[in-house]
């Protein structure tokens, strides 16, 4: 049983949403709905497990549904139709006060527009989560602290939100919902508006995480390199409707249609593709060279392209401790540059 | 032909009697209300009528000096309470400020919550709007007569007056105070497991404060203004001056209550208006 199954879900935004939904079933698209009813259909019978301890990357185009999808986990918003559990635990139809105990010892989040407490001080913000569950005020803010440095926002404490910078005022988002000490993080876009430098820092950080904590994040992005750098596995989203699932090499190496393909089409696939992908029985008529001198099978086929260019000779791939093939410059050209 | 009913006689004669109605059932418990609202009342009074008039003004300028931080605005404010001294009206002026902060006490009592509650439910809202235009249009002492019937002459009917009057601003600018709160500050509010109480007092209310002090200030100045007609059922304070200008033909009596009104609106208005801002310090 999966952390978080999702089923049969679909929600439409509008007046009437029962029978907008019904429209839809009859056969009416997600324009026609829109142009003839003027509801939104924002999700169409989403089928997903997320696991615990992983990274669940979510991507889509703007407007596919990514933050009203994941929304529904903590149930800011009702679905038309369909459920969420969470530990085999109906969210959908938990009772208010249950909903309140789940969000507070569960569920914390990462707003993509920040979502801030402009009456509160950095610090206040961070500790929010912890207030509202009433943790006294020496505790939670010696806790707040700590990971306000984390962030690297140490020294801006007593500041309020208005007066820091989109990219500082993210990370106390950030902060935040690390601070709440759940085990699972919602982050809709949380490093969007972060310089490159300070974002490849948080994800590092966000990795540790989650190998030492063992969190689950449900992380939205734009940034496919992200995606494929964080992600466990990737679900996108089109049109409110899921077209693919899977690890990021599946999403790569076998796209489910035009959509994901053109979506993945300018990632740095030498980075993102780890060299068993190329993988080759050594071919009988060279000797087995010496152990020291093969690479490990799930490093980066970036890692091996400067001995392999210009080379004739395969490169040994070793996994656990023994020779278990080869790839040679055409098995990875071919991985890099599909469909010619 | 006759093309009007006559729907006046039924009209008043209903009213009359369900006012008769009340007098007989709920005497008394009007008369519980309208003590407890004088003791309130006569309790400020007293302190204020009582404290040495340099008390007061030492005050004041505290008080200016705690919202602004400014010396040159705490004196300010403190020489314009002198000067309600200077002009012969010290203690009708105290009695006036009773009578206004017991007023703005009520209806921050009871506009904040309705207020509150609007904003949370289209059909108060619905419902109470058309209210409180009425309030606000309906001459004065068409709800005066019944009032002073229920409590008598005085204070009390001076107060219910004024409180008709004056808090109407306050929950028109309460509800869009908190109906301006972004929903991402609710989300997250919710997000993190907030009740409805903690989403209230935690993120609503304080958001709204800007708003909600603008409505607090609105109402101290409307209530200001119905001090004249406070005076004619019977308040005393700088109303009472006026009116006396009024009824002796003395113009110049009459100016000196209307300096003292408005220097008393100057005064407040600026004490709140800083106020109100050093409590938005962080905000937006
Ligand atoms: N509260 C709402 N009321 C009405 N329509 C909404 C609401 N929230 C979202 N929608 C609609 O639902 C669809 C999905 O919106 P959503 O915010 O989930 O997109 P998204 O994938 O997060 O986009 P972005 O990448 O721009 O953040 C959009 O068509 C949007 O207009
Ligand atoms: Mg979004």
């Amino acid at each position: 049983m999966a952390l978080i199954e999702i089923r049969g879900l679909s929600t439409v935004f509008g007046p009437h949403p029962q029978a907008a939904l019904e429209k839809v079933r009859a056969g009416m698209d997600k324009p026609g709905l829109l142009a003839t009813t003027g509801h939104v259909l924002a999700l169409d019978r989403i089928e997903l497990d997320i696991e615990g301890g992983e990274i669940f990357v979510i991507m889509g185009l703007s407007g596919s549904g990514k933050s009203t999808l994941v929304r529904h986990i903590n149930r800011l918003i009702d679905p038309t139709e369909g459920t969420v559990r969470i530990a085999g635990e109906d969210v959908t139809a938990l009772p208010i006060p249950a909903l309140i105990a789940l969000r507070r010892r569960r569920l914390a989040m990462v707003f993509q527009r920040f979502g801030l407490h402009a009456h509160r001080s950095v610090l206040d913000n961070v500790a929010y989560g912890l207030e509202i569950r009433g943790v006294p005020r020496a505790q939670r803010e010696n806790e707040a602290r700590a990971w306000i440095e984390r962030v690297g926002l140490a020294g801006v404490e007593t500041q309020y939100p208005a007066q820091l910078s989109g990219g500082m005022q993210q990370r106390v988002g950030l902060a935040r919902a690390l601070c709440a000490g759940t085990d699972i993080i919602l982050m809709d876009e949380a490093f969007s508006a972060l310089d490159p430098l300070i974002r490849s820092q948080l994800q590092g950080e966000l990795l540790a995480l989650q190998a030492t904590l063992g969190k689950t994040v449900v992380f939205i992005t734009h940034d496919l390199d992200e995606a494929l750098r964080i992600g466990n596995r990737i679900a996108i989203l089109k049109d409110g409707a899921l077209v693919q699932v899977g690890t990021p090499e599946d999403i790569l190496l076998r796209p489910a249609d035009d959509y994901v393909a053109a979506f993945v089409r300018d990632v740095n696939r030498a980075r993102a593709l780890r060299l068993h992908n190329a993988l080759a029985p050594w071919p009988q008529t060279h000797p087995l060279p010496a152990l020291a001198r093969a690479v490990d099978v799930d490093a980066p086929i970036e890692s091996v392209l400067p001995r392999l260019v210009g080379r004739s000779t395969p490169i040994a791939l070793r996994k656990d401790g023994r020779i278990v093939g080869c790839v040679d410059v055409d098995a990875v050209s071919a991985l890099l540059a599909p469909q010619g | 032909m006759e093309i009007f009913p006559d729907w006046r006689t039924p009209l008043r004669k209903g009213a009359n009697a369900s006012i008769d109605w009340l007098i007989i059932n709920f005497g008394d418990q009007f008369e519980a209300f309208a003590n407890s609202l004088l003791g309130v009342l006569l309790l400020i009074e007293r302190v204020l009528r009582g404290a040495p008039p340099w008390a007061i003004l030492l005050v004041t300028a505290l008080l200016a000096l705690a919202v602004s931080r400014r010396w040159r605005f705490a004196l300010g404010a403190s020489a314009g309470m002198w000067l309600v001294g200077a002009l012969g009206q010290w203690d009708q002026a105290m009695q006036t400020l009773a009578l206004v902060l017991v007023s703005v006490g009520v209806s921050v009592l009871l506009g904040l919550p309705l207020g509150i509650w609007c904003a949370r439910s289209p059909w108060v809202r619905r419902l109470v709007s058309p209210v409180l235009d009425l309030m606000q249009t309906i001459p004065s002492f068409v709800y005066l007569i019944p009032a002073a019937m229920l409590f008598g002459l005085g204070k009390v009917p001076a107060i219910l007056a004024t409180v008709i009057y004056a808090a109407p601003p306050l929950v028109r600018l309460t509800e869009l105070g908190i109906s301006q709160v972004s929903r991402e500050a609710m989300e997250a509010g919710r997000a993190f497991g907030a009740t409805r109480w903690q989403l209230l007092t935690g993120v609503q209310i304080p958001l709204s404060l800007p708003s909600i002090m603008q409505g607090i200030n609105q109402t101290t100045m409307m209530a200001l203004a119905m001090v004249v007609i406070a005076s004619m059922i019977g308040a005393r304070g700088v109303g009472e001056t006026v009116l006396l200008g009024l009824q002796r033909n003395d113009a110049g009596e009459g100016l000196v209550g209307g300096l003292v009104i408005v220097v008393l609106a100057i005064v407040l208005d600026r004490i709140m208006q800083a106020g109100g801002a050093r409590l938005q310090r962080g905000g937006t």
